[in-house]
């Protein structure tokens, strides 16, 4: 156990398991049908049934059954079957019905995992413990009146698949690791779109802490935490104020409490005193769901190629590092744009340009891969033209950049703006005696023993052909006029 | 399975309902009436006997993904005792 705690008495580990909330891609809600789009003016997508209105009865959707079980599979997870809905009761301006139709005894799925990867290099597999349907709430605004709260019931409906861990993590890292693999897992599925800025994901955190050896103490939940980033956060944040708790001879008490990223510190969530007594009991409005075996296992035939196999594939197939290719598989685009670039060509260059200028290119320009100004093609065609010795690498870094600014193609740009390789000796060796004319100290440098002057003269020459010399007939050249160097 | 007082009070905020203190003896009474009556199944011997979750047996009928309802917020709201724009207002909520 790398990472623990150090209290007074010595140190302490970790102990996290986390629900993530994911919203299903669907086109209409769970039990209506609703639309679902995210940002719609407010109350426009609710229906008679979302907005909890007397006598209204739920039908489930057939395609956010098929995510939650397409889910199930790519966790590698057991498919129940015959699943169950029930009532969790509870008041909230935000739940209409009063209840929220989920699924408590009787989940869809059931046991599967995940496996993460570590800064490390070291792998673990983290236990899912089901994943179950359930209706979202709608949406409380506290913010835009002094007296009033504001509910927009739009989310009122949506399915959310809640997905409930093992309490098989023991560091932030871990958590962070299993939040980023479980998004990833998703959006390769097309269950969940993983943004957590507009809330289409969250996580619960259950965080206990414990002297090596002992069995699991009292655990905590905060509630609702929105970014990976602040998951890490709030665990130790809540392991360093339940370590204080029991040092000082205390007793920690399960509780929900909430994060404050503002101050880095959890507190308590009073208004959800009662939140542990949700008086389940079966939905009266709901059959069982009873899944047809061979539907499942359509839908299994049907599932794209998940991360981790892909990974695999890319290393067997083009030859790239783990490290390389674990970065294009985090996000499926990514992985396609490296396929179709890599195609043909040298993967390894592929890889080294995609890694390099071209993610720096996205960053500094603050575009991603799906709204890149440079397409896979032309990127190819770039590397083409450093292959052929149209140009020299150098220039190539230039032509990029001149392929983000304009979103021209590579060809275009060398053309235009007269950037070919010069391969010319004459030219080459009248750059050369300028430089050496312009350098009489240097050049006598050189001769007196300083050998890494050589590059100096590389340098300028270079210059002097404002970075087109092809730079092995420079180096060449420049041996034969002033020798080679010592070394 | 008796209830008490203490209980009653719970379930009765857990429901949002408020009771005056000379409710809750009349309350245990019939809760507590009404669980015994209930307990009385019980007795049945269920040994082997897959539980039931209604009357009819037969699976949940699935509807297709499509869009069909909606786009009626004046409806929606038509009830509201409070609104602010299309949005319900409510009494405002503290975290």
């Amino acid at each position: 156990m790398s990472y623990t705690i150090d209290g007074t008495t010595g140190p302490w580990e970790l102990v996290i398991g986390l629900e993530v909330h994911a919203q299903v891609i669907s086109k209409s809600k769970l039990f209506s049908g609703a639309a679902t789009d995210f940002g719609s003016e407010p109350n426009t997508q609710v229906s008679f049934v979302d907005a909890g209105f007397p006598g209204m009865l739920p039908v489930i959707n057939r395609e956010c059954v098929a995510q939650a079980v397409r889910t199930g599979l790519g966790l590698n997870a057991q498919i129940n079957l015959v699943s169950r809905f029930d009532r969790k009761n509870y008041f909230y301006a935000d739940l209409p019905q009063g209840y929220q139709i989920s699924q408590y005894e009787h989940p869809i799925v059931g046991m599967g995992t995940i496996d993460i990867e570590l800064e490390s290099g070291e792998t673990r597999s983290i236990g899912i413990t089901r994943l179950h349907l359930e209706q979202d709430a709608g949406k409380s605004m506290h913010d835009q009146h002094a007296s009033k709260s504001l509910i927009d019931l739009n989310r009122s409906g949506v399915a959310l698949m809640e997905i409930v861990s093992e309490p098989d993590m023991r560091t932030p890292e871990e958590a962070g690791a299993y939040i980023r693999k479980l998004r990833t897992i998703l959006r390769y599925l097309g269950t969940c779109d993983g943004n957590m800025d507009e809330g289409s994901m969250r996580a619960d955190v259950n965080v206990s802490v414990r002297k090596a050896g002992e069995a699991f103490r009292t655990r905590c939940e905060i509630k609702n935490v929105n970014s990976i980033r602040f998951v890490m956060q709030a665990i130790e944040a809540e392991a360093r104020r339940q370590v204080e708790i029991w040092e000082s001879g205390g007793e920690v008490t399960q509780e929900t409490r909430l994060f404050d990223p503002a101050r880095g510190e959890t507190r308590s969530m009073r208004s959800k005193e009662d939140a542990h007594d949700y008086r389940y009991f079966p939905e009266p409005d709901l059959l069982p769901l009873v899944l047809d075996e061979a539907w499942v296992a359509t839908l299994k035939t049907e599932l794209p190629e998940l991360p981790d196999a892909k990974r695999a594939r890319l290393m067997q197939d083009y030859g790239i590092s783990r490290y390389e290719s674990a970065i294009f598989v985090m996000e499926q685009v990514t992985a396609d744009f490296f396929e179709t670039v890599a195609t043909g060509r040298d993967a390894k260059q592929v890889a080294n340009w995609m890694l390099g200028d071209f993610f720096a290119a996205l960053n500094r320009t603050g575009r991603s891969i799906e709204n890149s100004p440079v397409s896979a093609a032309d990127l190819g065609a770039l590397l083409d033209l450093i292959k052929d010795g149209t140009i020299n690498g150098k220039i190539a870094k230039e032509v990029l950049e001149l392929m983000v600014e304009t979103g021209e193609a590579p060809g275009a740009i060398v053309e235009a703006r007269g950037l070919r390789q010069v391969t010319d000796t004459g030219a080459i060796d009248a750059a050369i005696d300028q430089v050496i004319a312009a350098n009489p100290d240097k050049l006598a440098e050189y001769k007196s023993g300083k050998d890494k002057l050589f590059g100096f003269f590389v340098g300028q020459v270079m210059k002097a052909m404002a970075g087109k010399g092809n730079p092995a007939l420079v180096n060449e050249a420049l041996k034969q006029k002033i020798g080679a160097p010592a070394a | 399975m008796s209830l008490d007082p203490a209980t009653v009070r719970r379930i009765a905020k857990l429901a949002r309902i408020r009771l005056a203190d000379d409710e809750v003896p009349r309350l245990e009474g019939e809760l507590n009436a009404i669980l015994g009556y209930v307990e009385q199944l019980s007795e049945v011997n269920v040994d082997g006997v897959q539980p039931l979750s209604g009357g009819a047996q037969m699976a949940m009928r699935l509807r297709e993904d499509a869009v069909t309802d909606g786009n009626y917020p004046d409806k929606i709201l038509a009830n509201a005792p409070d609104r602010i724009g299309n949005f319900f207002a409510v009494p405002k909520v503290v975290e």
